[in-house]
């Protein structure tokens, strides 16, 4: 079959793909010509799919997720039992997480295949990973066609025109975050969003859904930095805003996972699982993983000391369950193309980075998701980074030569 | 002798086939070819015309840059042939052996009476100069500069490598006598680095440094770096040890003897063992009834750094290992022995395989698959942790494929060769041929630079 679509066969055009196939089911026989007449065994198919398995318990938790509060919704009653009727919430969540991960791997791959094909090159690994990192980031009620154009808009803007796998300077699923973030704000943020048919229902049966919320932690939160504070959409005293806080959202809860918010993102439980397979394998950086959490973590304590209005006062640890930032810890901030690539860029990346994300969090209250806008903002910082730790390792050769 | 050095960011890659301790004469027959390509960069010009009788250490060809810097021909007999390639490039000098190994005799004064000058006429004359190489570069030393020192490593810890105390036991004398000419020889250090408990720590008259831990401890660049790391506009020359027996030799007899010690080693090798050869030796009668499998490679020298070469070809200058190896030229089912196989056959430095869960004791046999297709620079961390220089592997990698001069000096390329990048090269996820960039590095800061 091959000689079709080699050069000067049949279809030739095709090769891309049918090389991307071939890869796929077969290492091929390339063999070393030059340097190391043998070569290591890893390689970027391996190390891609290892970050999907990572991906799989924050997947499977989702969609168990995403199925309760759907129930929730269907039933009009937000302290559903969690752990009960199992299999339909999760044929519930599966129904609605599934399409987005179709839509998603799609989308995306469909534009990287043009793209190979303009370029006469196979399809490279990197969108094995963004692809389901991007469905695993919206909240659960996102509609399929947003999910396809900010797929669309990441693949294209965030890395093709960079020259693609490896090039790209922002990672891509922040960028499908951040760009249905500003784009359509109404479907990423507030009450209606994260529980999938709560818009809709709320619309034509208000009645029956008096007092429901489909608050968010996060969403509460913001409120608590405004006059009305609110915990899953009851007005309380802001003296007892905390408790009240964490009456509804328990840290074991949160821990778990087990709260309204994106798909894949409210399981720190699930994102840890991920994280030590990828420390444990090197995929992920240790490094970074920890500084960012560390961060995070004094970011909090530092807005404890201030104090003075309940989210000020909100116990630091909180910040690192509740929200999208363990996952964006371990899955966003690690990704190694646009991250800092020196080990001491590593821990200030990911110190900054977290310590960002709460500050963002917390202070401006109009993007109460502050974890995708800090690493963003990390990845364009993390080449200045790691400058100064070139600069300083070409100092300390400099000097070498002097002190001889 | 100074602390033990101990090189802990490397690798030591498990390979089948080492060489049994037994060494096996191949007798000098037939044709033997010097390949001016063995020397990077080297532009030769021709002593000799086809037909012309020769003797051993009869002069072939020599530097057209370097005049004084000349390639001497390993047997007696004659030139049989000067293979040209495209724009009549000299790719190899054959020489047919008469077999008797007739040797040009050279007049020596005693030891103590020689100089510096005399001793590096002496080396330049008898060809024992193109086995020095310099740094900056990675090319045959210049005899017209100052190097601040000297550096020998008397183990090579490469995959699969000989080993130097048993190819010398005997050979102590020469060795010292080859030190001591090279002392005389150099206004810098001469630094002599080896394992802990070496033999050759009874070498006078050198710095000894000891060093163990992974591979590349044994590279001469690795120790440069932690002994005394060159900077701009400095020289250092190295010159591998078996060569410093053999200058010994040379000084005591007036002639040269051009036989070296290899090892035949590999997992296509039935029997092996380490051969005494005749430079520029074919490889055919040297694997002869050793080796059964035909889809194997034949490489001159280690599997990290050596040349591929056909059974027609001849062993390369600096090499003194020749291993073979299975091709890997076929399709590898993905789940089964392919990238999302289980791995148990692969030696890997990521943990993304089982080999950290295999027995220290496990050797492997590899093909020479990449084991994946070329890709951008993705992971990060990876080559720092087999590189065990003060220097930033991707960066500077990143410098040379960019052609950025400045950032290739701000960046380490002076100390650096080459084979350094070795092990990078082989644990690279992205499959780049770093070796190769690198040394294009070298050729811009050359024609740049120097």
């Amino acid at each position: 079959m091959e000689p079709h679509f080699i050069k000067g066969g049949k279809y030739e055009k095709w090769n891309p793909l049918f090389e991307t196939l071939a890869t796929f089911a077969f290492t091929p026989k390339l063999v070393t010509n030059k340097g190391t007449h043998i070569r290591d065994g890893v390689d970027l198919k391996r190390t891609m799919f290892t970050v999907v398995i990572a991906l799989i318990p924050c997947l499977i938790f989702g969609i168990y997720n995403t199925g309760h509060w759907e129930m929730a919704v269907v039933e009009g009653n937000r302290d559903l039992p969690y752990f009960s009727e199992m299999l339909s919430k999760f044929l519930m969540g599966l129904a609605i997480v599934l399409p987005v991960v179709v839509v998603s791997y799609g989308v995306g791959l469909t534009i990287e295949f043009i793209f190979g094909m303009l370029r006469g090159h196979s399809l490279h690994e990197g969108f094995l990973v963004s692809g389901m990192l991007i469905p695993l980031t919206m909240p659960a009620d996102v509609p399929l066609w947003m999910v396809g154009l900010a797929t669309a808009f990441a693949v294209i803007i965030g890395k093709e025109i960079f020259g693609g796998t490896g090039m790209n300077v922002v990672n891509i699923a922040l960028t499908a975050r951040a760009f249905l973030f500003f784009a359509y704000p109404t479907s990423m943020s507030g009450d209606k969003v994260w529980m999938s048919g709560l818009g809709e229902k709320m619309n034509t049966n208000a009645a029956d859904l008096d007092g429901f919320s489909g608050a968010t932690a996060l969403g509460d939160l913001a409120s608590f930095m405004s006059d009305k504070a609110t915990v899953a959409g009851e007005a309380v005293q802001s003296n007892l805003a905390v408790q009240s806080f964490s009456n509804e959202y328990g840290a074991w809860e949160a821990f778990m996972g087990m709260i309204p918010g994106s798909i894949g993102e409210t399981s720190t439980m699930a994102c840890l699982i991920g994280a030590l397979l990828l420390v444990f394998t090197g995929v992920g950086s240790l490094r970074i993983i920890l500084s960012f959490f560390i961060g995070g973590f004094v970011m909090g304590l530092l807005l404890n000391l201030v104090g003075g209005n309940p989210y000020l006062d909100l116990p630091a640890y909180y910040h690192l369950i509740i929200g999208g930032f363990a996952f964006g810890a371990v899955f966003m901030a690690t990704d190694p193309v646009t991250a800092s690539q020196t080990a001491t860029g590593k821990i200030i990346y990911g110190f900054f980075g977290g310590f960002l994300a709460i500050m963002i969090r917390v202070l401006n209250p109009a993007y109460p998701e502050g974890v995708f806008l800090a690493i963003l903002f990390m990845n364009v910082m993390a080449p200045i980074i790691d400058h100064y730790v070139v600069q300083a390792n070409i100092n300390r050769r400099l000097k070498r030569l002097k002190t001889i | 002798m100074s602390n033990t050095i101990s090189i802990r960011k490397g690798l030591n890659i498990r390979l089948v086939g080492e060489a049994t301790k037994e060494i096996k004469e191949v007798p000098v027959s037939g044709i033997f070819g010097v390949s001016p390509l063995d020397f990077h960069g080297l532009t030769p010009k021709m002593a000799v015309k086809e037909g012309d009788t020769v003797l051993v250490g009869d002069v072939l060809f020599f530097d057209k840059k370097k005049e004084t810097i000349k390639f001497v021909s390993p047997v007696s007999g004659s030139v049989k042939q000067i293979v040209r390639g495209e724009k009549r490039k000299i790719i190899s000098v054959l020489v047919e052996s008469d077999g008797k190994q007739e040797a040009k005799g050279f007049s020596i004064k005693p030891m103590k009476d020689q100089t510096a000058e005399d001793v590096k006429n002496l080396l330049l004359e008898s060809g024992f100069w193109s086995s020095m190489k310099q740094r900056p570069l990675d090319i045959i030393a210049d005899p017209s500069n100052n190097a601040k020192g000297l550096f020998v490593s008397s183990f090579d810890s490469a995959p699969l490598a000989p080993d130097y105390e048993f190819i010398l036991k005997d050979e102590m004398e020469v060795l010292q006598i080859g030190f001591d000419a090279l002392s005389v020889m150099m206004e810098g250090k001469v630094h002599l680095s080896s394992k802990p408990n070496s033999n050759f720590s009874k070498i006078q008259g050198v710095i000894h440094h000891s060093f163990d831990g992974l591979h590349p401890a044994g590279n001469v660049g690795t120790q440069m770096h932690h002994i005394d790391p060159v900077n701009k506009g400095e020289f250092v020359w190295s010159i591998n040890i078996q060569e410093v027996a053999e200058i010994g030799k040379f000084l005591t007899s007036g002639s040269i003897n051009s036989s070296r010690k290899m090892a035949l080693t590999g997992s296509e090798v039935t029997t092996t063992t380490y051969l005494n050869v005749t430079r520029g030796s074919q490889i055919k009668p040297l694997v002869k009834n050793a080796v059964d499998a035909t889809n194997v490679r034949y490489i001159s020298g280690n599997v990290l750094t050596g040349d591929k070469k056909e059974l027609t070809d001849y062993i390369g200058h600096y090499h003194n290992q020749i291993t073979v190896i299975p091709e890997g030229n076929e399709y590898k089912f993905f789940l089964t022995s392919g990238w999302l196989g289980h791995g148990f056959d692969k030696f890997s430095n990521s943990r993304l395989f089982p080999t950290f869960l295999l027995p220290k004791s496990k050797k492997f046999r590899l093909d020479t698959n990449t084991n994946g297709e070329e890709r951008a620079f993705v992971v990060s961390g990876e080559l720092e942790r087999v590189f065990p220089f003060d220097i930033l592997p991707v960066q500077l990698t990143k410098a040379a494929i960019t052609n950025d001069i400045d950032g290739m000096e701000n960046l380490g390329i002076y100390e650096v060769a080459p084979e350094d990048f070795a092990l990078c090269e082989y644990v690279c996820t992205t499959k780049i041929n770093i070796q190769e960039k690198i040394r294009q590095g070298l050729d811009l800061i050359a024609s740049e630079c120097m």
